[in-house]
């Protein structure tokens, strides 16, 4: 008797786990790997106006590893990541360092301030911005000037990449902020009493026990701005109503594939280039961990 | 920062005209379409269906969707609901241009979702015939439609076979629209040719360097098909199924090429883009004297640039050849039936009703102030004799009307409208923005297209 009521408590438990994990598993599959595996399955064929489908293999992959469209794109886009997230990151970690010393008055405000425009949609910033910096009657261009300044051409072709960073860089900094704001708030209070007792002040204390307490939460941010900039696509896109001979439909390489599938109806190709810009923002994350990781056991 | 295909356009409320320069957006972001090239190889279908099936049908309770962004087009669906009330219509707005022709795209490929009928700009039309996506309406007597309309309305929605795809719905013939005090001001007469206009460029631009006699929208292809239509280009010739002539870059294209592309070197007339937040605060601040558009353009300045009220007059293209009057189209719609609806007798009706009939026809003209494709509309006394206050009284229906009749009808457009218009703006929009050679970049745009076809599969002559 004993004996079975024991096993079957025990098998209930073993079937609890998989149950548990089943709705997961299924949105999982169906939501996540199966368009994946679609994507993948696609990226195999060549569908044409004129001859229908037809399987090519590898075919896609090899035009695709020497478009230089694509190159171009990744190349610019990798460029937006190493000096744009940096600068977001190193504000994002004052603002939220500055907050969390309770040495600001009005914090709430200013926190609030610093994440309103995380919460406006990346659409309507672009198209702010654009009118921002726009050359005629935007409100730079004006006060140039009327101040007998070179009128700053926020649109132009050595200016944009710039531009563009400042837009993403405004719209993620309170939301990076918050993800770390959030990490110092758990750090327990004994750490910075026993940093008091040791005679810390507050750069010492930042700098010794709030710092490396935040390394998971700045990875995970790091993580994400890998991921956000190679997959610049919003910006741009809206950014190139304003200066289409700036942003060209293979700005960036989700734009590439985007007018590849959508103005060339090329999907079978824009699903390649998709695969691929999803294989470099693997590899960029994975060499991001690995030297992060290997710092911190020297 | 995932894909999304949200193309925001610059109209807003005040703006909603807008919608009746359909061309005008979507041709910039991404045109679809393909030219008036056959597509469908099955003539057998071709049969007239009989009055008595047609009748049974319209009798019949049957639901129909229909894709449409013109605004407020209940009031002409409830006509014909009035006539047949046993067909009830659902209206559906899936975008704008493009953004309806994508999600029409992705609703054929997955082969549900579709409507039954759908708006569609001329320029589109080839594109949704290559993939044989569009239903033939000869067989439920479109073809006697033929003269109620403006010919070269009527060539564009014809296919190489003689096939109707389509019902033509309001037009956009090109012409001027030009500030009378700006030319006053400076001792500036109409121009008539383009020599004119290019000596009215610079002789403006050197009285007052803060203005110029007109913008060309190195982000607008459309504008550029229509006036290389206006010279006589034939850039896209389609013949038979897949074979295809690109020759967007030939004598007479090359002739567009060099004189804008002079004029933006010389910095005496505007590149920037149009239908931008600048481009409105330009045309309401006097910076360009003219703007070069359709006739959907008078209605819409009168709401986008209401400072300037009284200001402007409207004239035709300055031509090529004075003497043989010529214009090109930018930018009207289309009633098209999806091939795949269940109730192609009722829907081909619709279509044809919607734009046929009388009070139907009319009211688009008064309610939404599309510019008819009917020749009836356009020699009728209350449409040709309105004054225009903005215009300074002009009758500037009167003048649009006549520049119709002066479209070439042999006009055709691609069977991939959107990779055209983008290649467009990358290589011949481009050059004028940064004022290089434009002729060189009528090059690069043809060798893009002839490599683009070729890769889909066409037999490209030519070029």
């Amino acid at each position: 008797m004993a004996v079975t009521t024991a096993t079957s408590a025990k098998g209930k438990r073993r079937a609890a786990g998989p149950l548990f994990v089943a709705p997961f598993m299924v949105l999982f599959l169906l939501l996540f790997l199966a368009p994946l595996g679609y994507a993948a399955y696609l990226s195999l064929f060549q569908e044409r106006l004129i001859g229908g489908t037809a399987f090519v293999g590898l075919d896609n992959y090899v035009k695709a590893v020497q478009d230089p469209l694509l190159i171009h794109g990744v190349g610019r886009v990798a460029l937006f990541f190493v000096i744009q997230v940096p600068v977001m990151l190193l504000l994002a970690l004052l603002f939220a360092l500055a907050l969390d010393s309770g040495l600001l008055r009005l914090a709430r405000v200013i926190r609030l301030g610093i994440f309103v425009p995380y919460a406006v949609p990346s659409v309507v910033a672009a198209l702010m911005w654009g009118y921002l910096y726009g050359p005629d009657f935007g409100p730079f261009a004006q006060l140039s000037r009327n101040l007998d300044l070179p009128v700053p051409d926020f649109l132009s072709e050595g200016w944009m990449l710039s531009s563009l960073a400042n837009i993403v860089t405004w719209e993620f900094v309170g939301y990076n902020m918050i993800i770390l704001y959030a990490a110092l708030r758990t750090i327990p209070p004994e750490l910075y009493e026993a940093a008091a007792v040791d005679g810390a002040g507050a750069w010492r204390t930042a700098w010794s026990v709030k710092l490396p307490a935040l390394r998971p939460a700045l990875m995970l941010t790091l993580l994400f701005s890998i991921i956000g900039s190679f997959q610049l696509f919003n910006e741009p896109n809206l950014l190139m109503k304003i200066a289409p001979d700036v942003i060209s439909s293979s700005y960036t390489a989700n734009l590439y594939a985007y007018s590849l599938a959508f103005t060339g109806q090329q999907v079978n190709y824009a699903a390649t280039v998709s695969f691929l810009l999803g294989l470099v923002i693997v590899i960029a994350s994975y060499a991001v961990l690995l030297t992060a990781n290997r710092r911190r056991t020297p | 920062m995932p894909i999304s295909g949200s193309f925001v356009s610059p109209s807003s409320m005040n703006r909603r005209l807008f919608l009746t320069a359909t061309g005008a957006l979507s041709l910039s972001a991404a045109l679809s379409a393909c030219g008036g090239g056959g597509s469908d190889d099955s003539s057998a279908a071709t049969d007239p269906v009989g009055q008595a099936d047609i009748d049974k049908a319209m009798k019949t309770p049957t639901e129909l969707t229909f894709w449409t962004w013109v605004p407020n087009i209940a009031k002409e669906v409830a006509l014909f609901e009035k006539k047949y009330p046993a067909i009830k219509v659902k209206v559906v707005n899936a975008g704008q241009g493009t953004p309806q022709y994508t999600k029409l795209r992705t609703a054929l490929k997955a082969g549900s979702g579709a409507p039954d009928m759908v708006q569609i700009e001329y320029q589109a039309i080839p594109t949704f015939t290559i993939t044989n996506s569009l239903l033939d309406l000869r067989p439920y007597g479109a073809s006697a439609l033929k003269e109620q309309f403006v010919d070269w309305t009527w060539g564009q929605v014809s296919g190489s076979d003689g096939e109707v795809w389509a019902i033509p719905q309001d037009t956009g013939p090109m012409g001027m629209l030009y500030r009378k005090d700006i030319f006053d001001k400076h001792g500036i007469e109409v121009p008539g040719t383009w020599d004119e206009f290019a000596a009215a460029a610079r002789k403006l631009h050197k009285a007052d360097p803060d203005v110029f006699l007109t913008n060309l929208a190195a982000n607008q292809p459309a504008a550029w098909h229509g006036l290389q239509w206006q010279a006589g280009a034939k850039p896209y010739v389609t013949s038979g199924k897949s074979d295809i002539a690109i020759s967007v870059d030939d004598a007479v294209s090359r002739k567009l090429g060099e004189y804008w592309g002079g004029l933006a070197k010389e910095g005496v007339i505007g590149v920037e883009p149009d239908f931008t937040d600048a481009w409105y605060a330009a045309l309401n601040k006097g910076k360009y004297a003219t703007w070069i558009t359709a006739a959907w353009g008078p209605v819409f300045l009168s709401g986008s640039a209401k400072d300037t009220a009284g200001k402007w007059r409207a004239a035709p293209l300055p031509q090529w050849d004075a003497a043989k009057p010529s214009s090109g189209n930018w930018g009207g719609s289309t009633t098209a039936v999806i091939r795949s609806t269940k109730n192609p007798i009722a829907a081909a009706m619709f279509a044809q009703f919607l734009n046929t009939d009388p009070a139907s026809a009319r009211m688009f003209a008064t309610e939404q102030f599309f510019f008819p494709a009917t020749k009836s509309l356009l020699t009728s006394a209350e449409f040709v004799g309105e004054a225009s206050s903005f215009y300074g009284g002009q009758k500037v229906n009167e003048l649009f009307a006549g520049i119709s009749s002066t479209v070439n009808a042999s006009f055709q457009w691609p069977p991939f409208l959107d990779q055209a218009a983008t290649d467009w703006t990358e290589t011949v929009g481009k050059s004028l923005a940064d004022k290089t050679d434009t002729v060189r970049a009528l090059g690069s745009w043809q060798s893009r297209l002839t490599t683009y076809a070729k890769g889909q599969g066409f037999t490209v002559k030519g070029g």
